[in-house]
């Protein structure tokens, strides 16, 4: 019986789920330590040295590379290496951002819409209204409403900081809502519940203590999986020319910037692609092993 | 089964004018202007007139008014005139685009048929290979196989289209020169060369596509697949001796594409919306880029109504997988009914 559910594949499938989690802590602490480990600014022009390529290009005999600049420069001479660093860290933490409003908005939907029956119903539709608005054009029609007042309050990077923090999180907490809503159904029909209840605890102490430390396992999914969903959709963004200004560097906004110079420097492009890829799937993989695990 | 349908259809309508309220409560906080870029050197007077001739004096419910009126009663009536050679809507002024001031319909129809081609294809052939691969993962569950295919699939709908795009563009078009890297519109095939060359330049963004596709829908229908694999009925097809084949293909596969149906009934809505960043890298003119353009130049009339659009077919799809699932499986109508 070929589909019969083997201890091996459970085991390893845990696993995998570990070694994601781990690459993705990897991948956020290379961003958050990177810039003291390589302490070269994302900005600094060294028109002498620039249009460098990365080191291992010298194995195909490609004369200029330096140690000095591992990963190559670009046409200003600014560091490949240190730009990624950089760029990681704004994704990382527009992305930490906006998975921290999208959780919290749906944790709290969710958990009332599944604690309260006479709320279930309304929130429950609102949810669904917004599970049905296309994601991209309602996120490009966001963007072109606020874009403008945030800059004028803001500046204009802490403008789309915030306008990007916001929008992605106020268009992605939707299925969190409907997870949490699930967990809670059944969480609140949980003998301890009960006990709690005949005790004479109120409602807010059941939520808080009894059935908001449960939700851990499910908000941490979601959490890993509201950063890569916010990673793509900023770097897509970025991609469409909607993201940062220009000087501001992030992986979706350096891959935009150098497709153009692709066929002589692909290596400008591959690596932020590759950034952003590898921290999407570790994303994906906890929240594949999570919905494969029931 | 009739008035399950009839109810679910009628369900819909208060969605989409909620959806129609929002869209239009959006724009209408748009501080951005859609005289702004005309030249400075016109006069105040003037450019009050063309405000007005634009009816943006109107109040807010007005406008709304007219626009829900336009959407829903004019353009049908156009669309009734072409097909009929009537002349119903002779007189009704319609949905306007800002920018080019032609029909906004108009401009959609043009672009419709490329979008469809490409988002078309690589649903196609993204159902075509994900129902195979979930199929087989789910029977080697465990496997290293199972590992294998999971890696792919993830990774095919980890990795940023756009980037996809970027690096087969890089590879097939520039390097190789196999086929061409820019989408050519204006292209008609009139026959097999012809056909060959529309084959030829649809092939990249419908694999980039694809991709995506292929590697979400997998994932369910792997799941959908060890769901049914665990149930009794399929151990006592096992235990009656049928062969493994007929277990597999005749009684679990037929009851895990029930759900596999709502996802990709679902997922449709969302590839159009991933198109848009296809479209951008490829250059095709539908309506992702058509969108787009309305943004950066302010185009209300153009924006709301593709914004709309795409909202319709979001709800739309949810009706026909509603409605797919009723059919599939007697026991949603008659326990929902």
């Amino acid at each position: 019986m070929p589909w019969r559910t083997h201890g091996c594949g459970t085991q390893m499938r845990k696993v995998t789920i570990s070694n994601a989690w781990a690459v993705l802590l990897c991948l956020a602490a290379l961003v958050a330590f990177g810039p003291y480990l390589w302490p070269i600014e994302p900005s600094e022009l060294n028109l002498r040295n620039k249009d460098l390529r990365p080191v291992y290009m010298a194995l195909w005999g490609v004369p200029n590379w330096s140690w000095a600049h591992p990963l190559g420069t670009d046409n200003l001479g600014r560091d490949t290496l240190a730009n990624l660093i950089h760029g990681g860290r704004v994704t990382f933490v527009v992305a930490i951002l906006a998975m921290g409003v999208s959780l919290v908005v749906g944790a709290t939907v969710g958990a009332l819409a599944g604690y309260f029956r006479a709320l279930d119903g309304v929130l429950m539709r609102v949810t669904d209204l917004g599970l049905s608005l296309p994601l991209l054009p309602v996120l490009l029609l966001l963007l072109l409403v606020l874009r403008d007042p945030l800059r004028a309050q803001f500046g204009p990077e802490t403008g789309i900081f915030i306008l990007l923090v916001i929008a992605i999180g106020i268009t992605s907490w939707m299925p969190v809502a409907r997870i949490i809503r699930a967990e809670v159904l059944s969480l609140k029909t949980r003998d301890y519940v009960t006990a709690a209840r005949s005790l004479g605890a109120g409602h807010a102490h059941i939520l808080v203590r009894h059935i908001l430390p449960n939700l851990w396992g499910p908000l941490m999914v979601s959490a890993a999986l509201g950063v890569g969903m916010a990673i793509l959709t900023e770097s897509a963004l970025s991609f469409l020319g909607l993201g940062f200004p220009s000087d501001y560097p992030t992986w979706g906004k350096l891959l935009f910037d150098n497709t153009s110079r692709m066929s002589l420097y692909p290596e400008r492009v591959i690596w932020p692609g590759l950034m952003i890829s590898v921290t999407v799937l570790a994303a994906n993989y906890v929240g594949d092993g999570r919905s494969q695990a029931r | 089964m009739t008035s399950y349908l009839i109810r679910r259809t009628l369900l819909a309508v208060p969605t989409l004018v909620v959806i129609a309220i929002v869209l239009f409560g959006i724009l209408e906080l748009t501080p951005g202007d859609p005289l702004a870029d005309l030249p400075l050197t016109i006069p105040p007077e003037v450019r009050d007139d063309m405000r007005v001739a634009l009816g943006l004096d109107q109040a807010w419910y007005v406008r709304f008014g007219l626009w829900l009126q336009q959407l829903f009663i004019v353009e049908p009536l156009v669309a009734i005139d072409a097909v009929l050679g009537t002349d119903f809507a002779d007189g009704r002024t319609r949905i306007v685009s800002y920018q080019s001031h032609a029909p906004v319909m108009g401009t959609i129809a043009e672009r419709l048929p490329q979008t469809l081609w490409v988002v078309g294809g690589a649903y196609v052939i993204g159902l075509a290979v994900a129902i195979p691969l979930g199929v087989f993962a789910a029977n080697h569950r465990g496997s290293w196989i199972d590992h294998l295919i999971t890696l792919t699939t993830l990774t095919g709908y980890s990795m940023p289209s756009f980037f996809i795009g970027v690096l087969v563009i890089a590879v097939f078009a520039v390097n190789l020169g196999w086929l061409p890297s820019v989408y050519d519109t204006t292209h008609v095939v009139t026959d097999a060369g012809s056909l060959w060359v529309q084959i030829k330049q649809m092939i990249l963004p419908v694999a980039v596509l694809s991709l995506f596709n292929a590697g979400l829908i997998s994932r369910y229908v792997r799941a959908a697949m060890i769901d049914v694999l665990t149930q009794d009925f399929v151990r006592t097809a096992k235990a009656k001796g049928l062969p493994a084949r007929r277990v597999l293909f005749g009684h679990a596969l037929r009851n895990a594409l029930l759900p596999v149906i709502t996802v990709a009934a679902l997922g449709l809505p969302q590839v159009f919306g991933g198109a848009i960043v296809t479209e951008q890298v490829f250059q095709v003119n539908g309506l992702g880029h058509l969108l787009i353009i309305g943004i950066q130049g302010n185009d209300l009339p153009l924006v709301l109504t593709l914004a709309f659009l795409f909202a319709a077919l979001v709800v739309v799809f949810n009706l026909i997988a509603d409605i797919l699932y009723a059919v599939a499986d007697p026991r949603v109508r008659y326990t929902d009914a």
